[in-house]
């Protein structure tokens, strides 16, 4: 067994002092009642956050127009969901990057979701007994993507001045058959269908709802609710809960990121603060073999305040020799 | 206060607690509880004596957390026995909902001031690195139980913080296979997956706690110079110049 030089921040003089009676048993069954009794207070005072959750069927009610001029988007492909990039799509240069990287790319499009079929055309196609949409569904579906283009751009213009008074009231233009299937999707997300189409499964039981919440992602009507709860990013976000509640507070330097630059300004902002925490994380894990690192606590001397009594108990002993 | 002074020999009680009572070789499972009562023999695993230098409050946060986290599964458990929806209809299960959110509370609070206590410390010393590592480890992976947790609310917390999230996840490249969006998904990684490691890392965590023992001061810095001091290699220990190494010498608490 070979030695090497004593270093304080990795290596101890073992205890060979006094001991005293302990009784760990006791410890933890006071802790548990004491933690079970704030807890059992907590909770009787404060109850806990549970704010019912956007529907398709609750958005198309309250914002009609709003939900229209989305699905509009996800008819012609500009929604925020149908130009994502990886995991939902492949579209051309989306994707955070990095440095020269994008680990989204490499990962690829392992949740394939066209929201143009997914969101409009297929949910519309499973209404029954609606021959004058099942035309309007074929007559787009067979039109030139150039007329589709054509179609969806003038049914924007019209939605962006559009009324609602029970059904969605556009001016007079060309829409093709895309007025036709607007109106229906409206009806139908209203009805709750919609909600129903966008979470079935081959099975009985759904249990994933991405595309209903990234098509209620797609429109103002959830952003603006969170924005109204103080949620927003900018806001500190996702730590924050409904109410007054203290949320998920221990997520507090993730997201103090999203606040300051280059984070809260980069087009790569998540996939930065993501480097950085994973970086910092690992820096803790390993926080005993960095070097200098270590030497922190010692030099903080906040030891000398939790060991208080063992410091005053050696300043009192008689000095050897 | 007493003095008690303990210098078990590892190796001779592996080798009682292995033994075959009739003399034939030790079966894997004799050598395994000899392994295992050597590394931490009752006194040990059960201390009723502790180093006089444990003598701070900040001691309690560890078991407040530990605590915590019990009352967090007992009521984890009562609203899986109910399914996820119950407690949205259900006062009981309000309730209970209630109780499950405020001891994730103070479960974080409780560890958060646990880790900041043994940072102080460096309580990795003296071949406790491994404790350490472990009980970040437990620490991070609480975070992402948590967050899972809130995830599988089914209220528009669970859908804010879902969208949200979902952009982070995705940039890494990991939302391709964990979805938080996904609420079949997520609710099993909440229920299972994730407090199966958490529990995991807390267990190994206790015993190398139990195992290592607290970690001793830092040397009075105020008082006379010290000798110089070597350790052994596995950071085990140091002894005075002059004084024998002190490898496997480890007290009751040790």
């Amino acid at each position: 067994m070979s030695t090497r030089r004593f270093r304080p921040d990795r290596d101890v003089e073992e205890w060979s002092g006094p001991v005293v009676r302990y009784d760990l048993a006791k410890e933890v069954t006071v802790c548990f009642f004491v933690v079970l009794l704030l807890v059992l207070g907590f909770s009787a005072i404060f109850s806990s956050p549970d704010d019912k959750p956007i529907t398709i069927k609750s958005w198309s009610t309250a914002r009609p127009l709003d939900f229209v001029q989305t699905a509009i988007t996800e008819l012609d492909g500009t929604s925020a969901t149908a130009t994502y990039g990886p995991p939902y799509n492949t579209t051309p240069g989306a994707g955070q990057k990095l440095g020269p990287v994008s680990l989204a790319r490499l990962a690829g499009a392992h949740i394939p979701i066209d929201t143009s079929s997914d969101f409009v055309i297929r949910p519309l196609s499973t209404l029954p007994d609606s021959p004058a949409l099942d035309a309007a569904i074929t007559r787009y579906e067979a039109s030139p993507a150039s007329q589709q283009t054509a179609w969806d751009n003038a049914y924007t213009a019209a939605a962006a001045k559009a009324t609602f008074d029970g059904s969605i009231r556009v001016s007079p233009g060309r829409y093709g058959p895309v007025s036709l299937m607007m109106a229906d999707l409206l009806d139908m997300a209203r009805s709750g269908a919609l909600d129903g189409a966008l979470t079935s499964s081959p099975q009985l039981y759904g249990t994933d709802y991405t595309k209903p919440l990234l098509f209620i992602a797609d429109g103002s009507y959830m952003n603006d609710v969170a924005g109204a709860r103080h949620l927003h990013g900018d806001q500190w976000g996702m730590m924050n809960e409904t109410g007054n509640f203290p949320g998920q507070a221990w997520l507090w330097l993730y997201t103090m990121w999203y606040q300051i630059p280059p984070y809260s300004t980069s087009s790569n902002g998540d996939v930065l603060v993501w480097a950085t925490m994973m970086l910092l994380t690992l820096l803790l894990i390993l926080l005993p073999f960095i070097p200098g690192l270590r030497s922190i606590p010692r030099h903080l001397r906040i030891y000398r305040l939790i060991w208080r009594r063992h410091y005053r108990s050696l300043s009192q002993q008689p000095s050897e020799g | 206060m007493t003095a008690r002074h303990l210098s078990p020999d590892d190796g001779a009680a592996r080798q009682r607690a292995a033994a075959a009572p009739d003399g034939l070789r030790p079966t894997w499972t004799g050598r395994l509880r000899g392994r295992a009562v050597a590394a931490l023999p009752p006194d040990k695993l059960l201390p009723d004596t502790q180093p006089a230098y444990v003598a701070s409050w900040v001691y309690v946060f560890g078991a407040l957390t530990l605590a915590a986290l019990a009352i967090v599964v007992l009521s984890g458990a009562v609203l899986a026995l109910k399914g996820p929806a119950w407690w949205h209809v259900s006062s009981v299960g309000l309730f209970f909902n209630s109780v499950h959110l405020w001891s994730t509370e103070l479960f974080f609070f409780f560890m958060v001031v646990h880790l900041w206590a043994k940072f102080c410390m460096a309580a990795w010393r003296g071949r406790r690195r491994a404790t350490w590592v472990t009980g970040v480890l437990a620490f991070v992976i609480s975070i992402a139980t948590a967050f899972t947790g809130y995830l599988s609310q089914q209220n528009f917390d669970s859908e804010w913080i879902s969208t949200q999230a979902k952009d982070g996840i995705n940039a890494t490249g990991a939302g391709a296979f964990w979805n938080v969006l996904n609420f079949g998904q997520m609710l099993m990684w909440h229920i299972v997956l994730l407090p199966a490691v958490v529990g995991l890392f807390v267990g190994i965590h206790v015993l190398l706690v139990r195992r290592r023992g607290v970690v001793p001061p830092f040397a009075d810095d105020r008082a006379a110079p010290s000798h110089e001091a070597t350790a052994t290699d596995d950071g085990a220990s140091a002894a005075g110049e002059g004084q024998p190494a002190t490898t496997g010498s480890k007290g009751a608490w040790q």
